[in-house]
């Protein structure tokens, strides 16, 4: 397997929608492939930091606000 | 006749087709109860598309609204988050038309072609990178590199990777083909993971030796 061909399933390992046969040869290609080890490491790293922090809070005041805002508009049937 | 709405793998309908249900039944509290599940996350979707606090507050209300006007067109056949994210996508992007005064905009914009880029900077990083910032840099890092991206990448990275939607889902929302889908989801992606090695690298002078030839 080339760096090309791992790029071309690296998504698929990380959201592990491969099938065994495939995840062993990618595997394979990890173990004596230093860059492709970091790209997997450090994209799966990204992905994860993402969805563990809340980059565009909503303060409860404000979504209270904006929340009395709909269904009042909601109960008047809009 | 509706159809039943299921978990996937299980023989529960999804407890919003319950509430869907009472809403059209005229019982207004049960919206208020899809409203509170759902308005965090259309804000982040909205503030991601629109980049704009002001239009990402509006997209929330307008969409939740609209959602509320045309609950009767909503097929059980589709999930309801997934509905209405398809509604505050819309919304937003003719938020940002109305921004550019009239142009079009569409989640096609600024799309590159290169097919075949792969990854240059092959920096390992830190362990548990994220603890060199605080809670206030970090998330300002992690906003910067995120706006970078062409807004055709970011509205799917957003919608697979952060609000958790499958790929089939992000391709109806967005109105793209599945493959159309994969590929900015991985152009997105390490797009991402190399603008964020610039702060979360290992040192240099630590920096582990990788193969010179690897492509």
């Amino acid at each position: 397997m080339t760096c090309r061909e791992f790029l071309a399933l690296l998504d698929d390992l990380i959201d592990d929608t491969v099938t065994a046969e495939t995840r062993a040869e990618l595997q394979a290609h990890l173990g004596r492939c230093g860059h492709c080890e970091v790209v997997f490491n450090t994209t799966k790293k990204t992905i994860e930091i993402y969805r563990s922090h809340e980059i565009y809070d909503l303060p409860t005041g404000l979504r209270d606000r904006l929340h009395a805002a709909i269904m009042a508009r909601c109960k008047k049937g809009c | 006749m509706t159809t039943i709405q299921l978990v996937a793998g299980e023989l529960e309908p999804h407890p919003d087709v319950a509430l869907v249900e009472r809403v059209r039944g005229g019982d207004v509290s049960a919206y208020d109860t899809l409203v509170r599940k759902y308005e965090r996350q259309l804000f982040r979707i909205a503030q991601h598309i629109t980049q704009n606090r002001e239009d990402a507050e509006d997209v929330m209300q307008d969409a939740f609204l609209k959602a509320y006007e045309k609950l009767e067109q909503f097929q059980g056949n589709s999930k309801f988050y997934t509905w209405l994210v398809r509604i505050a996508v819309n919304e937003s992007l003719m938020r940002l038309r109305k921004r550019r005064t009239g142009k079009m905009v569409s989640i096609d914009e600024d799309i590159e072609t290169d097919e075949g880029s792969v990854p240059r900077d092959l920096a390992d990083w830190a362990p548990d990178p994220e603890q060199n910032y605080n809670q206030a840099e970090l998330a300002e890092i992690l906003r910067k590199t995120v706006q970078g991206l062409p807004q055709g990448f970011r509205v799917v990275f957003v919608l697979r990777d952060v609000e958790g939607l499958s790929t089939e889902e992000t391709a109806e929302t967005l109105g793209l083909s599945i493959p159309a889908v994969k590929s900015r989801l991985l152009r997105a992606r390490l797009q991402l993971r190399e603008r964020l090695s610039r702060y979360f690298r290992r040192n240099k002078g630590i920096q582990k030796g990788l193969p010179k030839k690897v492509l």
